[in-house]
């Protein structure tokens, strides 16, 4: 019964939808048919409302870093920019590239800095940028990101070393409590769905740590980019510098960890001609550095394209410039931030198990008499 | 007229491959699980894993687009 209800919503919803693009649809026919009645005056307002609303610049604007962490309105949070350049360190407030108006000022330091789309670059006196000067610009600012990350960093350090001292205190014979019993069966998930079944049971344990520790921070910077406001809504996971950084990580501890078996695997394959082997050297040499860049593209492609989407359906209501567009727009933009929700702990867990996967081929033990009857039993199964 | 980038297409073709294998995955799972229902809760969570796989593939050609487009 109550499926049915839901489907006969889901239809209505869809039918509300369609019909909304076909209403558009004519609009569009009159507003050519005015502009063929009367080009000198229909012209104007169509260059002018190109002008007001971009819906790729706008889109572009909110999933980016940036200097200083909007708010509401006309106010955003000021942040520490930190720049290096050939005359030393300069410390100041981003605040200083706005005055009272709200226009982007130049800043005269130890050179003319202006942010120009969204880079602190050296600007000369004509407001032009200086090329040569600006190479030698280093910026290690506080951007949104960062701050964003610190917020995350927090909140994991709250959440989990309340958690470890309670396990400090009671040891682990009682029941676990409070936020304890919260963390608990996350941290076995991760050991007993992703650790154990992918590096196995005798080498997981050293592992453990890498691997909570990569969870829980894509965990909390994907549910903290689908917040709306202040303290969320940076896209730290959408950014493709973060998710690299994670993927070097998951790049070092793999080849470090590796033993001879598996670089034998790479770059003489047991068990081929030697012909094949040649050939395979190469390919499976190349297999090493796609791995950490499939983590890496993987993660950033998939928030981001989580942000676009919710941003482009808000944005439908300023497309057909009509608030009733809302009545379509906010429904499927909070559909689409349920799947989001799912997506943000989705890829936190594909991350971390396709880690724990390469870990466990780097370290896997083979012997071959073993590998053979085991082909033996799976074509039995069979 | 049409208006549009090469871009667009792009994202079209790339939405074509993925509805085909996410719907491929969603019959093998409805299968799988009218043949044993008892492995419905596997069974559902392996085929949610393999959807996002094939997810992320069409969202690398939405990102590729988007760049073109930009």
């Amino acid at each position: 019964m109550a499926s049915r209800t839901i489907k006969s919503l889901l239809v209505l919803c869809l039918s509300l939808f369609t019909m909304a693009f076909s209403g558009n649809v004519f609009a569009n026919e009159k507003v050519v048919q005015t502009e063929q009645s009367n080009p000198a005056a229909a012209h104007e307002p169509a260059a002018h409302e190109a002008e007001a609303f971009n819906v790729t610049e706008t889109i572009l604007d909110h999933i980016k870093d940036d200097h200083s962490w909007h708010l509401w309105g006309h106010t955003s949070l000021p942040l520490p920019v930190i720049l290096y350049t050939p005359k030393g360190f300069e410390f100041f407030s981003s605040a200083k590239f706005m005055n009272e108006h709200h226009e982007e000022i130049m800043y005269k330091g130890n050179f003319d800095y202006k942010i120009i789309e969204g880079k602190i670059k050296i600007v000369d006196a004509t407001e032009a940028v200086d090329v040569e000067a600006s190479k030698g610009l280093w910026d290690f600012s506080i951007t949104k990101n960062v701050a964003s990350l610190f917020v995350s960093v927090f909140i994991l350090l709250t959440v989990l070393l309340t958690a470890a001292g309670a396990y400090k205190k009671t040891g682990i014979t009682t029941a676990p409590k409070g936020v304890q019993s919260f963390m608990e069966p996350i941290v076995l998930f991760v050991r007993d769905e992703v650790a154990i079944p992918n590096i196995g049971k005798k080498k997981f344990a050293k592992y453990m740590p890498f691997l909570l520790t990569i969870f829980f921070l894509v965990l909390v910077n994907n549910f903290l980019g689908l917040v709306p406001f202040f303290p969320g809504g940076a896209n730290v996971s959408g950014n493709i510098a973060f998710t690299m950084t994670l993927a070097v990580c998951v790049f070092v501890v793999v080849n470090l960890s590796a033993n001879k078996n598996y670089w034998e695997h790479i770059f003489w394959m047991p068990g081929m001609h030697w012909s094949m082997k040649l050939f395979l050297a190469p390919i499976e040499l190349i297999g090493v550095f796609t791995k950490p860049i499939s983590l890496m593209i993987r993660l950033f492609a998939n928030i981001t394209a989580g942000h676009i989407l919710v941003l482009s359906l808000i944005c439908l209501i300023f497309i057909f410039k009509t608030v009733y567009a809302s009545a379509i727009a906010v429904p499927f933009a909070v559909f689409i931030g349920m799947i989001e929700l799912l997506v943000a702990f989705l890829q936190a867990y594909i991350f971390t198990m396709l880690s724990a996967m390469y870990i466990g081929m780097a370290t896997e033990e083979h012997h071959h008499e073993a590998h053979e009857h085991e082909g033996h039993k799976n074509v039995a199964h069979h | 007229m049409v208006v549009g980038s090469v871009a667009a297409i792009g994202a079209g073709l790339a939405a074509i491959g993925a509805g085909l294998g996410i719907g491929m995955i969603g019959k093998g799972a409805v299968e799988g699980i009218a043949r044993q229902p008892e492995a419905a809760n596997e069974i559902r969570s392996n085929m949610i894993v393999a959807a996002a796989f094939v997810e992320a593939v069409a969202l690398f050609a939405v990102v590729v687009a988007l760049l073109g487009n930009g």
